[in-house]
């Protein structure tokens, strides 16, 4: 009794409030977006679909927004791997206080982190005065409003998730085995590549997934960083709703962005269960 | 000192530098008396008064804390639940569909969090009536959606970590399970559901896209009248108010860890 109580109650919840939501989305996507308290017909058709997949400039915005996402999870990923091994081999004191500085902005909220940029990469900004100042450059570049800044906040944004699960193989990781691979003769790339790298595969997938996932949908970041026409999918389906309320389109820019994300979301959930098994 | 180790220690000052720079900058510009947030104009404090008379901005901030609260105490209670559920009763039915719904909010895009939750209050009002009105209520709702799967994997993976030995043996004398768990595995899991609160209360004091689809026309939190200035472009108010946000969550953290690290 008690027993079904104590699982009933969470799982009632996420049936209501979190997988029944889907399927709400699932039918407005399937219905005609008309013009009345709610925004959608009663009947169905597959029109949206049609619209999405038809017309090229939502494949086009799909697309960027898996190119961006994967740009930015290389980019915390060649910051983030010597960051998480440096970090594994500080003493433990040291260690824990760099750990503690990489969790810090995780707390620190996520909107004014990104706000933080937009004074950094103003056309008067630090970045810029700091460049004219060195005479790098005698006018302003143009930063703010550009792919590159929409690159930078992403990156910046999800460094965090990119390095803890990066430092938590890293750090149950021998380092006796890179020695013995190094006396047995191997050159340091060899041993990294035949030794540390395979041992730390677990921690860069999660690692990647962690960013990759988040930053496909991401709607701040472009929103404040990016320029107008430098569209990324998260902002479609919010402007597509909010703006154009079509709400059965948003419906459907929703549940193809689902699809794309099920693989990395399935693979990311069994890469966790095992860690979990694995500790246990 | 190697090569190796030069490089690595140049990759973290960097590192560190590329996470902290953007930071101190937002707290020094607080301080700037010109009103063009980009050029320097004197030592002032100024914008720390104007947010004090600032009304909107109490009223957001006031919201947020309210929805704070009550949301972290729920995803509490429920993501406790749910851990307790994942760890300690191994087999029962629907048990992947539930491990699966606690994972899947922490790594689903919030666009799609917040649509679908609107989506789902708005078919409900239509059905049912309820909810008259979005706002608190609403947002507290999809707040504690997705922290208790926070909540949940951290008293999950305590409890994994944790013998069972000693429930097992209350429970051989004799203890009721409820009782056990009441007496035995709370206060053993207690560190782990105050590290949950804090994420789930600090969460959803920092989510502007969920909370921007759920609420009602009048009621903004904060984030979302933070949002709506900064699309205007970077202000001195505003920097105000982030570095007294970044100085408060940085103090607490500090304090928790130097506290956690003098337990150990």
């Amino acid at each position: 009794m008690w027993r079904k109580a104590i699982i009933a109650a969470p799982y009632l919840w996420l049936l209501v409030f979190f997988l029944a939501p889907f399927a709400i989305v699932l039918r407005i996507s399937l219905a005609d977006p008309v013009i009345a308290q709610p925004p959608y017909s009663p009947t169905y058709s597959p029109d949206s679909f049609t619209f999405l997949l038809t017309d090229k400039l939502y494949a086009i915005t799909y697309l960027r927004s898996v190119v961006m996402a994967a740009g930015a999870t290389l980019l915390c990923l060649l910051l983030g791997f010597p960051m998480a091994y440096g970090i594994a081999r500080c003493s433990p004191a040291t260690r824990s206080m760099l750990l503690l500085l990489i969790i810090l902005p995780f707390w620190i909220s996520f909107l004014l982190r990104v706000y933080a940029w937009m004074g950094l990469m103003n056309n008067y900004g630090a970045i810029n005065n700091l460049l004219m100042w060195l005479g790098v450059v005698d006018q302003p570049v143009q930063l703010m409003y550009t792919d590159f800044a929409i690159f930078v906040g992403l990156a910046y944004s999800y460094l965090p998730f990119m390095i803890l699960p990066l430092y938590a193989t890293l750090e149950r990781m021998d380092l006796d085995l890179v020695e013995a691979a190094q006396d047995l003769g191997a050159s340091r790339s060899r041993a990294f590549w035949d030794v540390t790298w395979p041992l730390a595969r677990p921690g860069v997938i999660a690692g990647c997934l962690l960013v990759f996932i988040p930053a496909m949908g991401e709607y701040v970041i472009p929103y404040l960083l990016g320029g107008s026409e430098s569209l990324l999918i998260g902002r479609v389906l919010f402007d597509e709703f909010f703006v154009n309320r079509d709400w059965p389109l948003a419906s459907a820019v929703a549940v193809i962005l689902l699809l794309l994300l099920v693989v990395p979301i399935v693979l990311l959930q069994r890469y966790q269960a095992r860690d979990q098994e694995g500790t246990a | 000192m190697n090569r190796q180790s030069r490089f690595i220690i140049s990759v973290l000052a960097f590192g560190y530098a590329f996470l902290y720079i953007p930071l101190v900058l937002v707290i020094v510009y607080s301080f700037n008396d010109s009103s063009i947030a980009t050029v320097w104009g004197g030592f002032s404090t100024r914008w720390y008064g104007e947010l004090l008379r600032n009304d909107q901005i109490l009223d957001a901030a006031l919201l947020s804390l309210r929805i704070a609260l009550t949301s972290a105490t729920m995803a509490t209670v429920l993501g406790t639940m749910a851990g307790l559920a994942l760890a300690r009763f191994r087999r029962f039915r629907g048990r992947t569909l539930f491990s699966g719904m606690i994972t899947s909010p922490m790594v689903m895009p919030e666009v799609i969090t917040g649509l679908s939750l609107l989506l789902l209050f708005v078919t409900l009002q239509q059905l049912t009536g309820w909810p008259g009105q979005r706002g608190f209520g609403t947002i507290t709702i999809a707040h504690t959606t997705f922290s208790m799967a926070y909540v949940a994997i951290i008293v999950q993976s305590r409890l994994m970590a944790m013998d069972e030995s000693l429930e097992e043996a209350a429970m051989d004398l004799g203890g009721h399970p409820l009782r056990v768990i009441f007496d035995i595995t709370l206060p053993l899991i207690a560190p782990a559901m105050i590290a949950g609160w804090l994420l789930a209360f600090t969460l959803s004091l920092d989510d502007l896209v969920i909370a921007s689809f759920v609420s009602g026309p009048g009621s903004s939190t904060l984030p979302m009248y933070i949002f709506s200035k900064v699309k205007l472009g970077v202000s001195p108010d505003i920097n105000a108010l982030a570095t007294l946000i970044i100085l408060f969550i940085s103090i607490g953290v500090l304090l928790s860890w130097l506290v956690a690290r003098r337990r150990v």
